[in-house]
């Protein structure tokens, strides 16, 4: 664990601090989601605590409420979840080399915020002995953050006023991360397009617009890559 | 719902979160994805951002905003406005939120 007093584990930490006010604002309206759907207190806990994948879990609740097979239930979270099959391409290129047990532990903490935090502080998908205490910097505090309101949100399930759509503060922490990560025409090009097709595709199930969305701005982006070649792209 | 159920339900899904997550990260065979695909990731992360939550934004219940009376619009532009402004995601958050708060509380969108 020494790595903890690495300067990366404090910068992926503060990093981490601002956006993840929004992300525990999704966390309590998933802890109270849980628990508004019958889940009892134990479950619920549990469940927060194991999963640890919001839109999954929101997801699966009607399922489990509706006592749907097992192989349903576990299906449709694995095709809400299929974004995190893309991240885990690019994490094998930057932590490829540890061991197994650790490069798991590392993808099951490795969510959305995470996820895009890291890749925007190391752009060049080549590892780095920074990335490691950056990486468990942020995603230990996401951890905590999320699974600290979602405990909250459980336990004053009745008392959080949901009608005031305080989860809305998620979307607007990821907003901001998106801002900072529009770099040059090309990315801005791209997000136009995944932002388009995220939502003309919404009829699709499973959340599959959003995979839909992501193979159109990746493939946009190479397009553009292949039409504007600029000196930076060869590094990319 | 029997405890059994929801039990072996919740610990399957939690599979499912290692599964998915690491899903590449699993085999200790060099995965060799081809050169288009490791250039591509380079957009995924705002590809993905983007199809998070523009739905979020422009859509209720699965239509497209039909009303200017929705305290989204009006948090978005002042979260906009803030973060262009001062870069700072902190502002950004709390912006927005207080707007979405104020109309919503205030005006009952």
């Amino acid at each position: 664990m020494s790595f903890i007093r690495h300067p990366e584990f404090r910068r992926g930490f503060n990093e981490t601090v601002a956006p993840s006010l929004g992300i525990a604002a999704w966390g309590l309206v998933t802890g109270v989601a849980m628990v508004k759907s019958g889940l009892s207190l134990p479950v619920a806990v549990l469940m927060t605590m194991l999963v640890y994948a919001g839109s999954a879990q929101l997801a699966a609740l009607p399922l489990i409420v509706a006592g749907a097979p097992l192989w349903v239930l576990w299906a449709t979270a694995f095709c809400v979840n299929l974004r995190f099959v893309i991240y885990s391409a690019h994490w094998r290129r930057y932590f490829g080399h540890l061991p197994r047990a650790q490069r798991l532990l590392l993808g099951y903490c490795a969510v959305d915020l995470s996820y895009v935090l890291f890749a925007r502080r190391f752009p060049h998908a080549v590892p780095h002995p920074e990335q490691l205490p950056y990486f468990w910097g942020s995603a230990a505090w996401n951890w905590l953050s999320w699974q600290g309101a979602s405990l909250l949100g459980i336990v004053l399930a009745d008392r959080v006023p949901t009608e005031w759509g305080l989860g809305f503060a998620g979307v607007l922490a990821l907003l901001g991360i998106t801002y900072s990560l529009l770099s040059d025409k090309k990315t801005w090009v791209a997000a136009g397009v995944a932002a388009f097709v995220a939502v003309a595709a919404f009829a699709l199930p499973l959340k599959l617009n959003i995979v839909a969305a992501i193979a159109a701005g990746v493939a946009i982006g190479l397009l553009l890559d292949r039409a504007f070649r600029d000196p930076a792209a060869g590094r990319a | 719902m029997p405890v059994w159920y929801t039990t072996i339900g919740i610990v399957g899904l939690a599979v499912v979160t290692v599964l998915t997550r690491g899903f590449f990260l699993l085999s200790d065979r060099e995965v060799e994805l081809p050169p288009w695909a490791v250039q591509g990731l380079r957009y995924a992360p705002i590809a993905a951002l983007v199809a998070v939550i523009a739905p979020e934004i422009v859509l209720t219940n699965g239509a497209l905003l039909a009303t200017w009376a929705d305290a989204r619009i009006y948090a978005v532009l002042v979260a906009t406005a803030y973060f262009w402004w001062r870069r700072g995601i902190l502002g950004t958050i709390l912006s927005g939120t207080a707007v979405l708060l104020a109309l919503k509380i205030g005006l009952g969108w």
